[in-house]
């Protein structure tokens, strides 16, 4: 299980770098969503992945009865889910609005902070 | 099998029983003070009148917790504060020791002059965007990075900060800050992505992410663990953060963009946020593979500082230098990290107390030049030591800060790390720093001479803002810098001890895991 | 998008939603569920309802606005942790107590308030970026 868990891993790692090595802001943020959740993936699998019953109490008793799987790599997921989400949900906001505004999702077209041949400072006066 | 709820459990095994001493929530209150002032602005955003005098209220108060708190542990050893009463590891421990709270502190009088400073420079649209709710937001994620003792919990802080950073940083919305943001935004998110790829290979390896926990068993599982793959990915993650050099393009893309009050508090606070968390977790934790990559630091070093400062030189925009000279002052910091010892490092965590103080001090310089002279470029700004002589003075010691030179603050930590580059053999590292501090003589000299020196043409400067606030602020921060230039004993002190615990974390250790009940 | 069944159904569905939103929210106590994906649910009902009958009337059926709210849930949740400070317990430890109304005892914790605090962020706070979008679509 382990092996294709790891195999999955790389496959979505590779398709997010291959995404985020694109010019254009959409492709990136695609290529971010899916690192984020290459990483997740991470996380479930070096929390071991056993067969085991979720880790919930039953009504009634104090401590769970038996073995139950790592509750700890799930809780990382979902906080890894929630902040990736969020981000994800902001950077769409904020590329969308670039895209409004100077009109391109290219990155070698957004030179607006560092615009092209800006004159050198004054060597002397 | 199933225990019967009825039967007394034995608590002390899972709990924290003992009642928190009130000088323990100290460790906290860093952390709640600016999340609940930030939150309760978020509700008044449109009360613009009130913004600034609550915010700057909270930033008083978390910069007498953090004085108080560094007291204690400067009394008393590391404080440390479990959430929810779990035993650590289980629990998420706040772990504050000197490094962390002299940081912390640091940070928050940064940011405390900054928010004075911004009550002339961000308008009425400012505040209604939300500032000052964003700033003690990104407070709260910049004291929790620098006070927590969890390395996940690390990540979720490091998020806390970056997502207040975006909201401040299109503050606004110009083409410039929206181009800049989304480089910003991008690569951030990409950097706290890998780091968070290292803490589930870490989490892997370990089994928990409590780092007292990780430093207690990292001699134990050193055969065979892949710890030095951990620690490059920790370095590159951190390195990307605290913008050392192959990965730094994205801070000289986005820091001229927003509000000079964001970029000074963005120069001052967020890289070195970054720095330390590489030396908590590269020196506290992984100490053998951080020996082993001390060549490839040493090289990132040099780069960095060299290659910030060159960058520099070649800008036109004093804001777009000054963010080459942010990346520069990282270089530095990244010396003690090479040589990792313990006089390296107290002069890497002076440069960080100094660096913090004098950049901050330099953005809300040039911000003030802007509000004389009227601008930001080289070509145009002018003759403002005939008008305004006061600026010159102020510009003149900051050179002098930045650069190294007597009587300023710069000099004590280049002198650690000269001298502790040389005891290392490591001469060429020394004349990195030396040529570094030259060459910043170099380009912010050549700022001075333009700016300051240069005879204005044309029509007589009008001044567009009055500089009260600006020479008030700047007053306060060259106070700091002579301050630690004249009198460095008692900081160089704090540094030495915030070196000694993050080589020999025992301190740090047993105030996590108290009376030996280590797991 | 407008369409007239869309537009008929949407106020329903969105109150159904928002109902069910608490549902999950109060249901995560000791079940599946809980603040964030009760919090998701109700920020899409705003959504939905923001397609259907345009980005000023959820405003106005809101009455606060979005990042308000998600302000006063972390007011909320900060604030569910100080309580301990009272207690002699660390920071965010979980306090209990029971109170009668009309003679059924009701259980009120402060995880319980801690929960809601972040139903109120998530629900802000999305609530405002799909806004925003929409808001966009509409120029």
């Amino acid at each position: 299980m382990e092996a294709i868990l790891a195999v999955t891993v790389g496959i979505f790692f590779a398709v997010s770098i291959y995404l985020m090595l694109s010019k254009h802001i959409i492709r990136i943020l695609l290529g971010v969503a899916i690192f984020g959740n290459a990483v997740n993936l991470t996380i479930f699998t070096t929390g071991r992945v056993v067969r085991e019953v979720p880790p919930i109490i039953p009504e009634g008793v104090t401590v769970p009865p038996g073995i139950t799987a790592n509750p700890l790599p799930q809780a990382l997921i979902l906080t890894a889910i929630v902040i990736s989400f969020s981000f994800f949900a902001f950077l769409l906001v904020l590329a969308f609005r670039t895209y409004q505004e100077l009109g391109t999702d290219d990155t070698d077209g957004m030179r607006v902070a560092e615009p092209k041949g800006e004159e050198l400072p004054p060597l002397g006066y | 099998m199933a225990v019967p709820g009825s039967e007394t459990l034995d608590l002390s095994r899972a709990m924290v029983l003992a009642a928190p001493s009130l000088a323990d929530w100290l460790v906290v209150a860093p952390v709640v003070i600016p999340i609940i002032v930030g939150a309760v602005l978020l509700m008044f955003r449109h009360e613009t009148k009130i913004q600034a005098g609550v915010a700057i209220v909270g930033l008083a108060a978390m910069l007498i917790s953090n004085v108080l708190l560094l007291s204690r542990i400067l009394d008393a050893g590391p404080v440390v504060m479990t959430m929810g009463r779990w035993l650590p590891p289980f629990g998420i421990s706040f772990t504050a020791d000197v490094l962390g709270a002299s940081l912390a502190l640091t940070a928050t009088l940064v940011a405390l002059i900054c928010a004075l400073y911004s009550i002339s420079d961000i308008g009425t649209l400012g505040r209604r965007y939300g500032f000052y709710p964003f700033l003690m937001l990104m407070m709260a994620g910049v004291s929790g990075s620098f006070l927590t003792g969890d390395i996940f919990n690390l990540y979720v802080w490091f998020e806390v900060f970056l997502i207040s950073s975006f909201g401040l940083l299109i503050l606004g919305s110009e083409h410039r800050q929206l181009d800049g943001a989304t480089k910003y935004a991008i690569l951030n998110l990409i950097g706290t992505t890998l780091f968070l790829t290292a803490t589930a290979l870490l989490y892997g390896v370990f089994g928990t992410l409590n780092m007292a926990d990780i430093a207690v068993k990292a001699g134990n599982v050193r055969e065979g663990a892949p710890l030095i793959t951990l620690a490059v990915f920790f370095l590159l993650a951190f390195g990307m953060k605290a913008a050392a050099f192959p990965v730094n393009f994205w801070l000289p893309a986005s820091y001229h963009t927003p509000r000079i009050v964001t970029a000074a508090l963005f120069g001052a606070i967020l890289t070195k946020i970054g720095v330390y968390a590489l030396l908590r977790v590269v020196v506290m934790l992984f100490p053998l593979e951080r020996a082993i990559l001390s060549g490839v630091i040493a090289w990132v070093a040099a780069a960095t500082m060299i290659l910030g400062v060159l960058g520099a030189l070649a800008q036109t925009d004093i804001r777009r230098a000054l963010g080459f000279l942010v990346i520069s002052s990282v270089g530095n910091i990244l010396v003690g990290l090479a040589l990792g010892s313990g006089e390296g490092l107290a002069g890497s965590i002076f440069y960080t107390f100094h660096s913090m103080i004098v950049t901050a001090a330099l953005y809300l310089l040039a911000g003030t030049m802007k509000g004389l002279g009227g601008s930001y470029s080289l070509r145009s700004l002018s003759g403002l030591y005939a008008a305004h002589p006061m600026i010159a003075a102020f510009a003149l010691l900051l050179m002098l800060a930045s650069a190294g030179l007597p009587p300023a603050s710069g000099l004590w930590p280049k002198i650690l790390l000269v001298q502790a580059s040389l005891d290392a053999g490591q001469g060429w590292l020394a004349f990195a720093v030396l040529l570094s501090g030259f060459l910043t003589t170099v380009a912010l000299g050549r700022v001075f001479i333009l700016t300051i020196w240069r005879q204005h043409e044309g029509e007589a400067l009008v001044e567009k803002t009055s500089p009260m606030f600006g020479y008030v602020t700047l007053g306060v921060l060259a106070v700091a810098v002579i301050f630690m230039g004249l009198y460095p004993q008692p900081v160089i002190d704090i540094a030495e001890n915030a070196a000694r615990g993050l080589l020999d974390g025992s301190l740090y250790i047993d105030a996590v895991f108290p009376g030996g009940q280590r797991p | 998008m407008r369409t007239l069944i869309f537009r008929t159904t949407a106020p329903y569905l969105a109150s159904l939603m928002v109902l069910f939103s608490i549902f999950v929210l109060l249901r995560g106590h000791n079940e599946p569920g809980g603040g964030f994906i009760g919090g998701l649910i109700a920020a899409s009902a705003f959504a939905i309802y923001g397609i259907a009958c345009g980005v000023p009337s959820v405003r106005r059926a809101l009455y606060f606005h979005p990042m308000a709210i998600s302000g006063f849930g972390l007011l909320l949740s900060a604030s569910s942790g100080i309580l301990s400070l009272f207690q002699q317990v660390p920071f965010l430890t979980g306090i209990w107590t029971t109170v009668d109304v009309l003679g059924v005892p009701v259980d009120l914790s402060t995880v319980m308030a801690f929960d809601i605090g972040v139903y109120l962020v998530v629900v802000g706070s999305i609530t405002s970026i799909a806004l925003t979008l929409e808001e966009r679509e509409d120029v």
